[in-house]
């Protein structure tokens, strides 16, 4: 889907970014993550030519972006910045039409669009379409920001720091109902962020950057279990529990899942590779009407309670303390 | 106020024409201005590293004197409209192109960077974006422009470019403050009502404006052109005038009246006119006959045959107190009587007008030829202030007479050259402002005193009885003293190249009229 080879940019002669690569499959999210000035960012600018490389190349679906026109090339990419950068003078229908109107949609279509993406990141189409972005909060104008990025359905979307400016009540909340979304499961996304556990949350893979270089490419748990350096050990160090808990992924307790007859009432079906705190985070709030939740994995069907989850969990958290 | 309203309908035509003129020359510049800076402004958001000496560079022009900066663009492109429009130009880039820069530049990065990120190309991120949010800063910066302009633009007056400040300088030379409000009330309202309707625009938001944007561009060509409408008919020789010429009574009126002449006139100042009609710019012009250009430039004077100037035999007035107080003072400013005839005092003209000799040098050397001068007496003695009218002659007089004074008496001689206007000059003798300057018979006879008609006819051609008679009303009416004439008669004179004139064979104002 999105490779690159060797992405390396300077400064005069400072070397913000030394031979990066790396490769993503459709569906899968990258989260580049490190200290501040580790290069992260210029990372990111370079997928999308905001800043050229030094040295390397970047490949999307086998072509080389830097033969492909910048304007066309970057209307096939979503782009979320920190800043959200709404543009002020148009409506919040407006700024998520600015891509499709530039890539010449039809009215109703582009009205049919906005609406459903509104919709999807929970501000009320009748509300919200018609104000200005002064006039919504940090929360609702970074919604407004992700449905711009999301508005023309491009294939990758990159997101610099998105969640980075706000409350940690309003990130978490955004981060949820940014992952639920339906659409996102096919895209490339591709995120900076200096929150470990965002990170860990969100990325399928994690780019741990220093002084430019990567230190680490590996999938979340990877980092804990064997990380590659002191550094990728000292930087996970400090939070490793939570992260322990976040990269926990179903499957690892499933075997201490009892096997149950299905019981009465409607179960919740979980995807078995989902962090662990989400699986219990959606079962928490669907507990009074869904006491079940409901899994395969290697053909069979098993079926939990809460409580049970909630022990199984425990049993391993201490297994994997040891 | 009743004058005013009296003087608005009887000039009713010229006030219409002055303020479409003001209008048109503010707005041409205004548009050549916005035209040049508003590119300029957004080029050099783009080029950061030029755009510290370019808003320094226009930063400068503005804090030209703008008398001094059409002095200078006088000799690169001549009188007249191109240097008033040039002017106004220069003065209206510093406004626009300062605030086009801060406008686009002042234009959040993080909405630049999402715009670029999402996929508008360069021209879409200016139209779409940095332009419209930075468009109330841009009109704030026209607003700006046009309320200095519709200021500057008074001074156009200055170098024959018309507008509302032909009242205002008439006015001040003749000392009317009638006809100064006439001009400037006009051109404070026109600062206003521009101000105000700009100033909606500017609080409109973008989207608004973008719409007015449209019909402003067909509007400002419109009032820009506003300048020519007035031009479009203009009878007879054109010829430059100085504002005073154009409102005394023995001026410009008396011209048409004695002759039946048409004039399409351009109102000049003093200073310039002589090179207006060297160069073209005007065919006839109302020069001084002692004047030291008219030799330098060849120009012809053109005999008054019908009498319509009176004689101007120059003399010092004084307080009739003054001269009771000191006789001294009277017999040392007499030692000049008769010394200075015609030729003398064009001569005198000349080297400094030319050799750019300081009046006071000339004086000196022209005491010492004629064994007047004597060195300074000590200090400390009363203060004499000296005054006089803006023009060459005036200022070497004034340099005569102090140091004259300085040699023979123990008075303290303060100067107050270049005074505005005979009507300044006079008002302030009578004030006390200034103890004496020297003036002319045929201006004491119809600016200051206006005699009935029947006395002027009587006695207009004798220089002796029109000399009589301002002595003895100035000291009748007003308490002053006319001293003895210096001996020569700067008479005002209709003057043209001389070329010109012998080509058509003009030597009168008689033969002016034929040729018309």
């Amino acid at each position: 889907m999105i490779k690159t080879q060797g992405l390396t940019r300077r400064f005069g002669d400072f070397t913000a970014v030394r031979e990066v690569s790396f490769e993503l499959q459709e569906g899968e999210t990258l989260a580049l993550i490190g200290p501040s000035g580790c290069g992260k960012t210029t990372t990111l600018k370079m997928l999308n030519r905001l800043i050229t490389p030094t040295a390397g190349k970047v490949w999307v679906n086998g072509q080389d972006i830097s033969q492909q026109p910048v304007v066309q090339l970057r209307r096939q990419m979503g782009y979320v910045i920190q800043d959200m950068g709404l543009f002020p003078h148009y409506t919040v229908a407006e700024n998520i039409a600015v891509v499709p109107r530039l890539l010449g949609w039809e009215t109703g279509k582009i009205k049919t669009r906005t609406g459903a993406l509104l919709e999807q990141l929970g501000l009320d189409t009748g509300a919200f379409a018609q104000k200005y972005p002064h006039e919504l909060s940090g929360g609702q104008q970074q919604r407004v920001g992700i449905a711009r990025a999301l508005a023309a359905n491009p294939p990758i979307v990159l997101m610099d720091e998105p969640f980075g400016a706000l409350d940690p009540l309003t990130r978490q909340q955004i981060r949820r109902d940014f992952m639920e979304l339906e659409e996102l499961r096919s895209k490339t996304t591709i995120m900076v962020t200096h929150d470990i556990e965002e990170a860990f949350e969100m990325g399928s893979l994690i780019c741990l950057l220093n002084r430019g270089e990567v230190q680490q490419l590996a999938p979340p748990e990877a980092l804990l279990q064997s990380p590659a350096n002191d550094f990728v050990a000292d930087f996970v160090a400090e939070k490793a529990a939570q992260l322990e808990l976040r990269s926990a992924k179903l499957r690892d307790i499933f075997s201490e899942l009892p096997e149950v007859p299905p019981l009465q009432g409607t179960a919740l079906t979980l995807s078995p590779t989902l962090p662990l705190l989400r699986a219990i985070y959606r079962l928490a709030k669907a507990r009074a009407e869904h006491p079940l939740g409901a899994t395969t994995y290697q053909g069979q069907q098993r079926y939990f309670t809460l409580p049970i989850l909630i022990e199984a969990f425990k049993n391993n958290l201490q297994s994997w303390a040891n | 106020m009743g004058e005013l309203i009296t003087f608005f309908s009887d000039n009713q035509e010229k006030v219409m024409e002055q303020v479409l003129e003001h209008i048109g020359l503010t707005f041409i510049s205004l548009l050549l201005a916005a035209v040049i800076a508003i590119p300029a402004g957004i080029f050099i958001t783009r080029r950061p590293r030029l755009s510290g000496g370019v808003l320094a560079f226009t930063g400068i022009l503005q804090t030209i004197p703008s008398i001094a900066l059409l002095g200078f663009l006088i000799p690169i492109l001549g009188i007249g409209l191109k240097p008033a429009i040039f002017a106004l130009f220069l003065y209206a880039l510093l406004p626009i192109l300062r605030n086009t820069y801060t406008g686009i530049s002042e234009v959040d990065a993080a909405v630049k960077e999402a715009a670029l990120g999402i996929g508008l190309s360069k021209g879409q991120l200016l139209r779409q974006v940095e332009l419209p949010l930075a468009l109330p800063v841009i009109f704030a910066g026209l607003r700006t422009a046009t309320v200095i302009n519709v200021g500057v633009a008074t001074l156009a007056a200055y170098i024959g470019a018309g507008g509302l400040g032909e009242f205002i300088f008439g006015g001040i030379a003749l000392n009317n403050a009638t006809m100064i409000l006439a001009g400037a009330l006009p051109a404070a309202l026109l600062a206003i009502i521009f101000d105000q309707l700009l100033a909606l625009l500017q609080n409109a938001n973008a989207r608004k404006l973008s719409k007015a944007g449209k019909p402003l561009l067909l509007i400002i060509p419109l009032l820009s052109s506003a300048y020519f409408w007035p031009q479009a008919y203009a009878p007879g020789w054109s010829a430059g005038f100085p504002p005073e010429f154009m409102g005394r009574p023995d001026g410009y009126q008396k011209v048409v009246d004695t002759y039946g002449v048409d004039f399409t006139t351009t109102i000049l100042n003093n200073a310039l006119m002589y090179k207006a009609v060297y160069e073209g710019e005007v065919d006839v012009i109302s020069g001084y006959a002692t004047d030291g250009r008219v030799e330098a430039y060849r120009l012809r004077q053109l005999e008054d045959d019908r009498h319509a100037f009176p004689p101007y035999y120059c003399a010092p007035i004084m307080q009739k107190k003054l001269t009771e107080e000191n006789k001294k003072l009277t017999d040392v400013l007499n030692l000049l009587s008769g010394r200075i005839n015609d030729s003398v005092m064009t001569v005198l003209n000349y080297r400094v007008d030319f050799d750019k000799i300081s009046p006071g040098q000339v004086a000196q050397d022209f005491l010492k030829a004629e064994g007047l001068w004597q060195p300074d007496q000590k200090e400390g003695g009363e203060t004499l202030i000296i005054g006089s009218k803006i023009f060459t002659e005036q200022y070497i007089l004034v340099e005569l007479f102090s140091q004259l004074i300085n040699g023979y008496t123990d008075y303290d001689v303060d100067t107050r050259p270049g005074l505005g206007g005979t009507k300044i000059c006079f008002d302030a003798l009578r004030n006390g402002e200034i103890d004496l300057y020297p003036e002319y018979t045929g201006t004491g006879l119809q600016v200051l005193l206006d005699p009935p008609q029947d006395t002027l006819e009587r006695i207009i051609t004798q220089p002796d009885a029109v000399y009589r008679y301002v002595s003895r009303e100035f000291e009748a009416q007003y308490g002053l003293q006319w001293l003895a004439p210096l001996g020569f008669n700067n008479t005002y004179a209709l003057m043209m190249r001389e070329a010109q004139a012998e080509s058509l064979n003009i030597k009168s104002i008689s033969d002016l009229i034929r040729q018309q």
